[in-house]
């Protein structure tokens, strides 16, 4: 992957601009020594890492305000960081920039069940918001697999979803208002709690941009009301492609599950052995997962195993509780865990019609098997979100490069389809010279001129989402 | 009068304007300050270029007529979620809503406020810019995090931004069966306060509205609840406890009343054929009441109308009034009105400086010899 080189020039007034941050703000909130800059030197993209010029942990919005104030006039490059958890790339820095991280930034603001939200700082992490409102019967729904570590900041900036976004849709749908620093240090206050915007739907913009055209300090966050329960039956086929065809019998017959998940063979091995959830020994498996009242969910369960008997299924599981519900999950939580544990592996995040699952399993096998390299499914099958893990050796010369040309290949086959190079993870680094396979030059262009009106100076993540060669115009000499 | 068949000749058409385009779908909204220009409607670009019942996805021209795709949805037992209202009965005109300019305005209805609005179930478009160039955005899928979503920010920019030649959706499927709850509640922040019980409760309440049906009508508090009948009944029966200290709940399960109703709470219809200006308040909805107070301090007489669990209030007052001053958080939108007081009023709230800048340069990046709907936003 290519990294734009550091601006020498920013690299030689290292020492100006971090007297000239640590002036404008309170002590213990600018780090610049290497022993301190190292934690922020990747992402959960770990394979690229490069330590940044100098941290700054701001502890307010007028902090925020100040360094970027302070780095715009010194043409210095910006990376926002939530938690650092993107698997995209999104909060790698390069060495000439200002790593500006939100953790500190943790408080929740406001609490309203009787008008459904929360207001918070944009360091929190997303089920920590859950937690500050869940004694009161609600909870915030947008739920990534990192949702215990990752911070509302990321989940904006990448516009983040989950297992429950066929019910519940992603951040941009759970959004409501936001705090947004722009890299002049202008603070500028988008929606809020009421329930469209009154001209432009910026906040639209601003969501999934991925930390390109401010800083977001601030979250008015839809917050639902808890449902009574929730159980999942889980499905075996023989075939994957039985797998499919079932997830869109279900939705074709007006039931909507809250989850639809999907493991193959590969992804079932190495979860069941590694948790022990105690899988079925079958091609592919799906949980379903529905919610409400006890008899509610045996009425929509039932619906969805009359629906899957006539697929001839190796075997259906209901939950009958909430401990037989745990054990069925465990399995599906633990995959990424688990598939760690037996290799190292790169995540893909291509969203394609549910239609073409059937299609897109078959010739991501075929690439597998003329690569070399073991590909194991589990996604959202609901909503087309794939999650393919491929399979590779880190301390193999090579096989890095052949994982990331697989991975590629299977992206552009995403776009072929119909569908998209990422559906919950963000560009980043990772898919940003893979754009113009989904998008014309004009359509990056339009993108582009967005970035212009929000950062003109093209100093915020400016090395990230747009292929390199066609921000080359915009960036600095730096980014 | 310009009605491009096809995403070419509208791309000809916006490249070679020499002035102003007043951009129309159906032209069955007057929605902000008069546009002098050309017109160039969307209305010639119809048709669904894909349907997927099984991938709950839909894919149609801008100038398809939203009826169309209703029934056609409505056949596979599917529907846009968000209940776009029907702007015809309160605007008294006479064309036929388009798919392109129910996202243009962001039309949603009564279940935005459990289901989302137009945008949410938005997945992608096309679009022409100001230059003439042809654009995409998004897609058909439903997760999709490729680039930036221009396609949300086209949804609600009134054709300032671009011209929209293709839709694409994210649908759900039709409750199986409607239900309401009733209830006489007379004093309005009460009748607010049940609606808010009532939406924060586990038990789906889908639409929540305190508004009359007719001219002159009683409004009545209502909540409508969707999904497979013993759901609903089960549900019903729950909130009816629930909400016991706010009234009795007489429980409406004839399918055509619970459609009328709410069909007749969408569209605003006790405003239809009634005089004077109506605006558009969208607030916090727990500030339902208090806004009407407000309302009501500048105009004795005004009528009015809540629903979205009271985050959206509509009023009726004698032309000319300007209700602006009214709003403390949200804001207020001039729905209808003549020609001279949009002109003199404007329709939009005006913004906080600093957002107003970046909506002007967004504009101006779009459009940057301003002939797309020029001023009408402002």
């Amino acid at each position: 992957m290519e990294l734009p080189l550091p601006d020498p020039a920013i690299l030689d007034r290292k020492a100006a601009i971090v007297a000239r941050l640590r002036a404008a703000l309170p002590g213990g909130v600018v780090l610049d020594r290497p022993e301190e800059t190292r934690a922020y030197e990747c992402d959960a993209l770990s394979a690229y890492r490069c330590a940044p010029l100098a941290v700054a942990l701001p502890t307010s919005t007028d902090e925020v305000a100040a360094i970027l104030r302070v780095c715009s006039d010194e043409g210095v490059n910006v990376v926002p960081r939530g938690s650092g958890t993107s698997l995209a790339g999104g909060a790698m820095p390069t060495a000439d920039s200002v790593v500006v991280g939100v953790a500190r930034m943790n408080r929740v603001l406001e609490i309203d069940t009787d008008n459904r939200f929360v207001r918070v700082e944009t360091g929190r992490t997303n089920l920590s918001v859950t937690g500050a409102v869940e004694d009161l019967g609600f909870f915030y729904a947008p739920d990534p697999s990192s949702q215990l570590a990752c911070a509302i900041a990321g989940n904006v900036a990448m516009n983040s979803g989950g297992a429950h976004c066929l019910k519940y849709g992603v951040t941009t749908n759970n959004l409501l208002g936001a705090t947004l620093v722009l890299m002049d240090g202008t603070v500028v206050e988008l929606g809020g709690p009421h329930l469209d915007p009154a001209g432009l739907d910026l906040l639209s913009i601003v969501c999934g941009s991925e930390g390109q055209l401010g800083i977001v300090t601030e979250a008015v966050l839809r917050i639902l009301p808890k449902p009574e329960g929730a159980r999942p039956v889980l499905i075996a086929f023989d075939s994957s492609e039985t797998a499919g065809a079932c997830v869109s019998d279900i939705i074709r017959a007006g039931v909507l599950p809250v989850a639809i998940e999907f493991m193959d063979r590969p992804c079932i091995r190495a979860t069941d052995a590694f948790s022990g959830a105690g899988y079925p020994d079958c091609e592919a498996l799906l949980i379903v997962e529905v919610e409400g009242s006890e008899a509610e969910i045996d009425a929509q369960l039932g619906r969805i195993e009359q629906i899957a008997r006539r697929l001839d299924p190796v075997e259906i599981r209901r939950a009958r509780d909430a401990d037989e519900a745990a054990r069925i999950w465990l399995g599906r939580k633990a995959a990424f865990g688990a598939m760690g544990n037996i290799s190292d592996y790169m995540c893909l995040d291509g969203t394609i019609p549910v239609s073409e699952l059937p299609t897109m399993l078959r010739r991501i096998e075929q690439m597998s098997a003329g690569y070399g390299l073991k590909v194991a499914n589990v996604f959202h099958a609901g909503d087309g979100n794939m999650h393919p893990l491929i399979l590779f050796d880190a301390n193999k010369p090579g096989d890095l490069e052949k994982c990331e040309a697989l991975g590629a290949d299977i992206l552009r086959l995403c776009v072929e389809v119909g569908g998209c190079l990422t559906g919950e993870h963000g560009v980043g680094i990772e898919k940003r010279d893979l754009m113009p396979t989904q998008f014309t030059p004009a359509d990056i262009e339009a993108q582009m001129r967005v970035k212009d009106v929000f950062d003109p100076g093209w100093l915020l993540n400016a090395a990230k989402v747009f292929p390199l060669a066609s921000s080359a115009g915009r960036r600095g000499a730096g980014a | 009068m310009i009605a491009p068949s096809d995403e070419i000749q509208l791309a000809d058409a916006v490249a070679q304007a020499t002035g102003a385009l007043r951009i129309v779908g159906g032209d069955t909204r007057k929605p902000g300050r008069p546009v002098q220009g050309t017109t160039l409607t969307t209305r010639a670009m119809s048709g669904v270029t894909l349907y997927e019942p099984g991938a709950l996805t839909m894919v149609a021209r801008a100038g398809t007529p939203v009826d169309e795709i209703a029934a056609l949805l409505a056949a596979e037992g599917q529907m846009l979620p968000f209940e776009p209202m029907d702007h015809r009965g309160l605007s008294g005109t006479s064309g036929t809503p388009t798919i392109g300019g129910m996202v243009a305005a962001n039309v949603s209805g009564p279940r935005r406020i459990q289901s989302g609005a137009c945008r949410d179930f938005l997945l992608g478009v096309r679009f022409v810019d100001g230059r003439g160039d042809a654009l995409s955005n998004g897609g058909r899928v439903m997760k999709n995090v490729t680039g930036y979503d221009l396609a949300r920010l086209l949804a609600g920019s009134h054709g300032t931004l671009g011209v929209l030649s293709e839709v694409s959706f994210k649908l759900l499927p039709a409750p199986e069966m409607q239900a309401m709850l009733l209830a006489d509640i007379d004093d309005e922040p009460r009748a607010i306060a049940a609606l808010g019980a009532a939406l924060g409760s586990a038990f789906e309440v889908t639409a929540a509205a305190r508004a009359a049906t007719a001219p002159g009508g009683r409004a009545a508090v209502a909540l409508r609840l969707e999904g497979f009948a013993d759901s609903v009944r089960y549900r019903a029966g729950r909130l009816q406890e629930v909400l016991a200290p706010f009234g009795d709940w007489q429980l409406v399960d004839d399918q055509p009343a619970v459609a009328g109703h709410w069909r007749a709470v969408r569209d605003v219809a006790v405003f239809h054929g009634q005089t004077g200006d109506v605006w558009r308040f969208s607030v916090r909805p727990g500030d339902g009441a208090k806004l009407a107070r407000r309302i009501r301090g500048v105009s004795a007489a005004a009528d009015i109308a809540h629903d979205w669990g009271g985050g959206l209030v509509w009023a009726r007052v004698p032309e000319g009034t300007d209700l602006f001053g009214c709003v403390q958080g949200g804001h207020a939108r001039l729905v209808r009105a003549d020609a001279a007081t949009r002109d003199r009023l404007g329709c939009f709230q005006p913004e906080a400086p600093a957002v107003a800048a970046l909506s002007d340069a967004l504009r101006r990046q779009f459009d940057p010899r301003g002939i797309l709907n020029p001023g009408l936003m402002s």
